[in-house]
């Protein structure tokens, strides 16, 4: 009995997380809580005090996931989700002033060369503007487009599609 | 490389040779060295005389496909050291009618059978052929050819091509090349073939940029990278510490035009081949990328993104010009490929919703969509012939497809899961792209001609993508 309510439960977040987007329909939910950080920072630093703020390692942590943006297949708008997770990231760089950080935009494989260059940079630039509108000071933001050169998941099928197609906000460490 | 004429006999031009003692060294070539031919497809008149009804020969397009042709190997009038072959020039003799035997074969052109399995010309016998010995081998043409040795270290190559049935010469052509470039007097000689008997454009003394690819999926290494048309001659000119993309040769083959991320950013760098330096495309602090040449090798067009949104832009190969954009839209407008007179461009926009091939006049005049077949046009290239355009056809799977320049008559040529970028010959009748494997995203450089039916992948010491064709090599 409660395995399926389980599975009921499932499927209906499911059905919500693929309706919380534009078409296709048919897409899986954005796997944020599944995400690793974009790079495997936890290795504790020297120092007992942890990671510095304002460094890679100690924002990662401090999101949780919340450092990267999802898209559908060739859009750029900011759902509630990622607004959610853009909130979060500003309040980060508000409260670190000296902060610095990169969004990086990135598209999946099924896409041509230049035009996901192109892509990227929307993704990264639409993702930069949200945190600019929440007060982050627009000096302290650059953005970069990796295409899809850089993927994440490395299947062809649509679950890793959904998790390349992303921006992914990195600080920038001096 | 100097296109010089030959001789009908070569008895009559060692006499020649041995008769003229007096000729300095620099006219050791003698009549067959004629700096006013150069560049001129000019016969000898003294050996035109009883060699007419060869000169007319026509094959029409279905028969000259099913054409057997001998490739026998280039004879040498006497066997001596050079640096293209280390064991002299009886040796490169049989390596230059083996690459004519794989340009062929490679190709699909004709029915060819090389060196390997005919028997051996002698040097007098590439002017007077033994008629009997090929008419007995099914051969319907037969590749003469010889190299010899010149005393300032360059090698002189003639090529041949009889009709055996006639009995009779359909063209003759010379070269006189540097030992390091042999391999082109080869390919001059393929391209002689192939267009004497298909009446197309040559296209094999080629040469192809392209970006070679190791590593797995997750941190691939991508080299800028520059072959000949075979894949012979490989080098690799980036050494993978950041990523390149999209190169383009100058249509004079002295500049690649690439993308780099080697300051960090996507940015288009003009890569002087003779003197190994690099510059900017233009002096912008914002991402530039798909960069590609006007056939006059005097603009250059780049895509910039400016606050995340991509236009296309010219700018003069000379550098120095201020860029002028030629887009204004808010969607991507992106790529770009000039009509071979330089007028109008084919470019690709997503302003409909997705994307799609537009044309406009070469100053951004005139826009206006020619793609209206179902799915997505994508990376579209004019062909140096003028009158089809070749691209990506997005349809779930990604195809390559050629339309006319109005978007009609579109013809699928590919059937990969992902085949992407075409690239033409220099003649238009060949389309190399690339193929993305499923899943481990290993990458192949393919070649496929306008029928689809001869589709080819490019041998390269590793994985290979963004193939670009460079014209065919003066």
């Amino acid at each position: 009995m409660n395995r399926l309510i389980i599975a009921v439960t499932l499927s209906s977040a499911l059905a919500l997380g693929a309706c919380s987007k534009e078409p296709p329909a048919d897409l899986p939910p954005v796997p944020q809580d599944v995400t690793p950080a974009p790079t495997p920072a936890p290795t504790p630093t020297p120092t007992p005090m942890g990671p510095q703020p304002g460094s890679q390692a100690h924002f990662s942590s401090a999101m949780a996931g919340a450092d990267t943006i999802y898209f559908d297949t060739d859009k750029y708008n900011i759902d509630s989700e990622d607004a959610a997770a853009l909130r979060r990231q500003a309040e980060y760089l508000l409260q670190f002033s000296g902060a610095r950080a990169t969004v990086e935009g990135h598209a999946d494989e099924r896409g041509t060369r230049d035009y996901n260059l192109a892509l990227g940079e929307r993704r990264a630039n639409a993702a930069k503007n949200y945190l600019v509108s929440l007060g982050v000071p627009e000096s302290r933001l650059r953005t970069v487009s990796y295409g899809e050169e850089r993927p994440v998941a490395l299947g062809s099928n649509e679950q890793a599609w959904a998790r390349n197609r992303r921006a992914v906000t990195v600080m920038i460490e001096r | 490389m100097i296109r010089i004429r030959l001789y009908a006999s070569l008895a009559a031009a060692a006499f020649a040779l041995s008769t003229a003692p007096a000729m300095a060294q620099d006219d050791d070539l003698m009549g067959d060295l004629d700096p006013a031919s150069i560049g001129a497809d000019e016969v000898d008149e003294a050996v035109l005389e009883g060699d007419e009804e060869g000169i007319s020969v026509t094959v029409t397009a279905d028969a000259w496909q099913d054409l057997g042709i001998a490739i026998a190997s280039f004879a040498t009038n006497r066997d001596e050291p050079t640096p293209a072959n280390a064991q002299g020039t009886r040796a490169l003799g049989l390596e230059l009618a083996r690459v004519v035997y794989s340009d062929l074969r490679f190709n699909g052109l004709f029915r060819p059978v090389g060196p390997d399995a005919l028997p051996r010309p002698t040097y007098n016998e590439i002017t007077d052929p033994a008629w009997p010995t090929w008419r007995g081998r099914s051969a319907e043409m037969l590749v003469h050819g010889y190299v010899r040795n010149n005393p300032d270290g360059r090698l002189t190559v003639g090529c041949y091509l009889y009709d055996v049935a006639l009995e009779s010469e359909l063209v003759r052509e010379g070269w006189v090349v540097n030992p390091s470039e042999w391999r082109r007097a080869a390919h001059k000689c393929s391209d002689l073939v192939y267009s004497r008997l298909s009446g197309e454009d040559p296209f094999f003394d080629s040469r192809i940029a392209y970006i070679a690819e190791t590593g797995p999926k997750d941190n691939r290494i991508k080299r800028l990278a520059i072959m000949d048309s075979d894949g012979a001659n490989h080098r690799f000119i980036t050494n993978g510490q950041s990523t390149a993309l999209t190169p383009r040769y100058s249509p004079d083959y002295s500049k690649i035009a690439y993308l780099s991320y080697v300051d960090g950013n996507p940015r288009i760098y003009v890569y002087d081949i003779g003197t190994g330096r690099q510059t900017l495309v233009t002096q912008s602090a914002n991402p530039t990328f798909a960069p590609r040449w006007s056939p006059d090798g005097r603009w250059i067009l780049y895509s910039m993104a400016v606050a995340g949104n991509t236009d296309i832009y010219r700018v003069s190969a000379a550098g120095g010009g201020t860029p002028q954009r030629l887009t204004f839209s808010p969607s991507i407008e992106v790529g770009g490929s000039y009509s071979p007179d330089g007028s109008q461009i084919v470019f690709e926009s997503d302003q409909s919703g997705a994307q799609q091939c537009y044309i406009m006049n070469a100053d951004g005049t005139n826009q206006r969509r020619i793609s209206f077949f179902g799915g997505r046009c994508a990376s579209p290239e004019w062909s140096p012939r003028g009158d089809q355009i070749a691209f990506t056809h997005i349809v779930g799977d990604f195809h390559i497809a050629v339309m006319n320049t109005q978007g009609r008559n579109m013809r699928t040529l590919t059937n990969g899961w992902q085949d992407e970028g075409p690239t033409w010959a220099p003649n238009g009748r060949i389309i190399q792209f690339f193929r993305t494997e499923r899943n481990t995203g290993e990458a192949s450089i393919w070649q496929v001609d306008l029928t689809g039916e001869n589709e080819r992948r490019l041998r390269t010491p590793v994985g290979a993508s963004d193939p670009a064709w460079g014209p065919v090599l003066p």
